[in-house]
């Protein structure tokens, strides 16, 4: 530059300056849109600004984020899993199943098994579903969306069968046979804030840190970026792909306790169209579907806005069918913007 | 034709008789990046002008203003004396100015035909004409002496054939300006051929071309008028009869250059890479792409392997580094048998490939420059579970520096870099993993001379070290530059083998093709 004078220095910074808010409002945006939707329903109606509100809406982000966090973890690997809505009811199911006592007829006793190996049983379950996804789609090349298309209808099939399509609504187990404490997941609280918040974060903190720290944090956004070059470079794709389907079965599985918990009943028909919400989120949270871009803290803001928003639906009294076509022009109008942010940022100059 | 020997430095007004197109005064910035600083070019009627340049040198840029892809900030465009504002592509095509990029723009799934009159489909009463367009597609492929039926899909094609089709599909609307960006890199030698000749015929019928290509002793052979690109300035014009190679490469960097000479004064090692009877199948269809292989490279020789496209290179190459594998034989890393281990394992063990595009095969574009850089040494920075930042920055900064990548920083996205600058990052992120053995697949193709020294340097450096190092190109020049050892594969076969001080000759004949002249 020549005409590095004073008078042209102050226009560059404005400039600059001018550049920076407009991209920090791009990049932030997930986190003002949760920011206006909550000044808009607080002065709406008095009820939204209100502590009790916020951890209702918060134990609804658990369930919408844990799957969420998982769904985003297999959109960054270039894929996508349908499954995780019914993966959930058939894990809140199994766990209602072995909450019930296990009947081995050969032995002719009940198996009553404590909390805790209900927990681990369900996960393995949830883990189990994921790895039949990773399997097709890195060995046998099934596109994940036909794949998880698939065990969204075998695991929902699976559900309906354990239970004959009834709920399971005793889920407290009972003192003189050690199984109490399920409930403990939805309802009880540490400090006034609901066990499933705790869950959540728990469960982001560790995403974050393997995505952002790990080596198989690296290898999967290199994955979902360029799988060619991932590969050659050395990374174990097809073991990426199947970890990523299997972390997503498990927190379907997780949310499935959760959610079974905090309703005290664990029915085969829970968490349909679950799976689009996640998506939904992990979009709004600002990831690519083509996979490589994306993050936990995106996802879970994504998860706070559109609970936020449908609860503030809810409470200022507009109808149920306003609030479908709402969070749909949320949802498009998050990828729009992410067109706008990577479009400019893979061009050369 | 006659090629006129005058001063040639465009005039303000253009003469009408000779210039058909001429740009005046184009600039064209974006942001703060000023890509064209006033650039006059002219456009001579039934002729070649070929535009030389290296990377981001402004040859992009110009053509897309010609060809109405982007409007110029200033300056202006003038057609037949007139001047004219493209605003489109299809203006630009409706005015009789065609473009084939130099990526492909052809739908796989469909025929040629339907890929040669896509968006112009003859529409008779009864709908599409398939049988019409099908004819004037069956005569055009005559005429390009493309032995393809239109009614193939163009996913069955080899891509040089590919690149016919496109070509192709630019003659059938009757262009009066074909500007062709780098039309050759996929071709084969004798589709070259046919190619020159389809120019010459072009300019026979008054057909104006504008030619550009990395390849410039091809470019010397088919061209009427050389400009020259630097920086986004012209920094030389001349018409063909006043020029040669070396004048193009002076005007391009600026100096004297030359590719290198095979590092010396060292004993070499071992041998570091056995091949022995290696053959790998082709991918789809009957045949050996590699076949019986023999072949051994010590620690710190270069090998060159020259072929043609479909010579078996890129497959020799990629079952050595373990993405394709072998229908029989053996590969041996330091006399260890490597067969069956998988590229993670043949990388820590100190063999990797430098693939071929790489868009496809070699980057990450959601990445940065950096993490480009360490990814396949993660391992080198892991701490127990976690990352470690500063022992990885350390290994980024270490390869930026020994690779001379021109970023802002590891930060900076790996969009935002030129090709050849994209080139050494790839090349980097191997070399950081310390390998023994390094194979790379045409490390030169797609970029500048001043990059392309640059590799060479950087390769003749580490085989100094004890490193092997196998490239493959299908540029002679680069055979003869820093090879100790030059191989001549043909049909998936050795057919022939050099020393450093063999001569262009020789090299081409024994690869099956003649100097194009």
């Amino acid at each position: 530059m020549s005409d590095t004078t004073p008078n042209a220095k102050d226009r560059n910074a404005q400039k600059d300056a001018g550049l920076n808010i407009v991209r920090l409002l791009m990049e932030g945006r997930a986190f003002f849109a949760l920011i206006a939707i909550i000044a808009i329903f607080s002065v709406l109606s008095p009820n939204y600004f209100s502590v009790p509100n916020f951890l209702i809406m918060t134990s609804q982000v658990a369930i919408f984020g844990l799957l969420a966090i998982g769904m985003l973890l297999v959109i960054l690997s270039g894929g996508i899993d349908l499954s995780v809505g019914s993966t959930l009811a058939l894990c809140g199911v199994f766990a209602g199943f072995l909450m019930q006592g296990v009947e081995i007829a050969s032995l002719g006793v009940i198996l009553y098994l404590p909390v805790w190996a209900v927990v681990i049983c369900t996960l393995a379950l949830g883990a189990f579903v994921g790895v039949v996804n990773g399997v097709l789609v890195a060995w046998f090349k099934v596109p994940a969306f036909v794949a998880t298309l698939g065990s969204l209808y075998v695991a929902r099939g699976a559900a309906l069968l354990m239970t004959n399509g009834l709920t399971f609504n005793n889920l407290s187990g009972r003192e003189e046979l050690g199984n109490t404490g399920f409930v403990w997941l939805g309802f009880n609280r540490l400090w006034g804030v609901p066990i499933s918040i705790f869950v959540l974060a728990f469960v982001a903190v560790s995403a974050h840190l393997l995505l952002s720290r790990t080596p198989f944090g690296r290898w999967l956004y290199s994955t979902g970026g360029n799988t060619n070059a991932a590969e050659l470079s050395g990374v174990p794709v097809k073991s990426v792909q199947i970890m990523v389907y299997v972390l997503s079965g498990i927190s379907a599985a997780i949310a499935g306790m959760v959610l079974s918990s905090q309703l005290t009943s664990a029915g085969p028909t829970a968490g349909t169209t679950y799976e689009l919400t996640a998506i939904a989120a992990v979009v709004v949270g600002g990831a690519s579907l083509m996979g490589g871009r994306g993050t936990v803290q995106g996802t879970l803001l994504g998860a706070f806005v559109i609970v936020f928003l449908g609860a503030g639906l809810v409470i200022t009294g507009v109808s149920s069918y306003w609030q479908t076509v709402f969070t749909g022009t949320v949802i498009v109008l998050a990828v729009m913007l992410n067109s706008v942010q990577y479009g400019g940022a893979g061009k050369r100059s | 034709m006659q090629i006129p020997t005058t001063n040639e430095t465009p005039q303000a007004n253009p003469d009408l008789g000779e210039v058909v197109l001429a740009a005046r005064n184009v600039a064209k910035s974006f942001g703060a990046v000023r890509a064209l600083r006033g650039v006059n070019f002219d456009v001579h009627r039934g002729q070649v002008t070929t535009l030389f340049g290296e990377n981001g040198a402004g040859k992009s840029t110009l053509m897309k203003i010609l060809s109405g892809v982007q409007l110029p900030t200033s300056g202006e465009l003038i057609l037949d004396g007139e001047p004219v504002v493209i605003q489109s592509a299809s203006e630009a095509r409706d005015l009789g100015i065609s473009i084939i990029h130099q990526e492909l723009s052809l739908a796989p799934n469909m025929t040629v035909r339907d890929n040669i009159f896509m968006g112009r489909e003859i529409v008779g009463p009864m709908g599409v004409d398939y049988a019409e367009e099908e004819r004037q597609a069956r005569a055009l492929m005559r005429e390009l002496e493309e032995d393809v039926d239109p009614l193939t899909r163009v996913e069955d094609l080899r891509l040089g054939q590919q690149q016919i089709v496109e070509i192709a599909r630019a003659l059938s609307v009757n262009s009066r300006i074909l500007i062709m960006d780098e039309p050759t890199s996929a071709l084969s030698a004798s589709e070259v051929e046919v190619l020159f000749k389809v120019i010459r015929d072009l300019k026979a019928r008054g057909v104006s071309i504008v030619y550009i290509s990395h390849h410039l002793e091809e470019a010397l052979t088919i061209t009427d008028h050389a400009v020259v690109l630097r920086d986004g300035a012209m920094t030389a014009y001349a018409p063909r009869a006043e020029i040669d190679l070396e004048w193009i490469v002076r005007n391009m960097v600026g100096e004297n250059f030359n590719l290198g000479q095979p590092p010396q004064g060292y004993a070499m090692g071992a041998p570091a890479l056995e091949l022995e009877n290696l053959t790998v199948p082709v991918a789809t269809g009957h045949g050996n792409a590699v076949d019986a292989l023999d072949l051994s490279v010590k620690a710190g020789e270069i090998l060159c392997i020259y072929g043609l496209m479909g010579a078996g290179r890129t497959e020799m190459m990629e079952c050595v580094a373990g993405r394709l594998s072998a229908s029989g034989g053996t590969v041996k890393l330091h006399g260890q048998n490597i067969d069956g281990l998988s590229i993670a394992a043949r990388i820590s063990a100190g063999l990797v490939l430098v693939p071929e595009d790489r868009q496809r095969d070699g980057l990450v574009p959601t990445m940065t420059v950096g993490r480009n850089l360490s990814l396949a040494s993660i391992a080198k920075f892991t701490r127990g579970l976690f990352t470690n930042r500063a022992d990885e920055a350390a290994i980024i900064d270490r390869s930026i520096r020994e690779v001379t990548v021109k970023t802002d920083g590891p930060h900076a996205p790996i969009g935002s870099l030129s090709g050849g600058n994209q080139q050494k990052v790839v090349i980097g992120k191997m070399l950081a993993t310390h390998p023994s053995v390094v194979l790379l697949d045409e490390p030169s193709r797609g970029i500048d001379i001043g990059a392309k020294a640059e590799v060479f340097r950087i390769l003749a450096e580490h085989a100094k070290q004890g490193m092997a190092v196998i490239y493959t190109t299908s540029e002679v020049s680069e055979c003869l530059s820093i090879a100790h050892r030059i191989i001549v594969m043909r049909r998936g076969r050795i057919a022939a083998e050099f020393t450093h001080d063999t001569t262009k000759e020789s090299i081409m004949a024994a690869s099956g093709e003649s100097l194009v002249a």
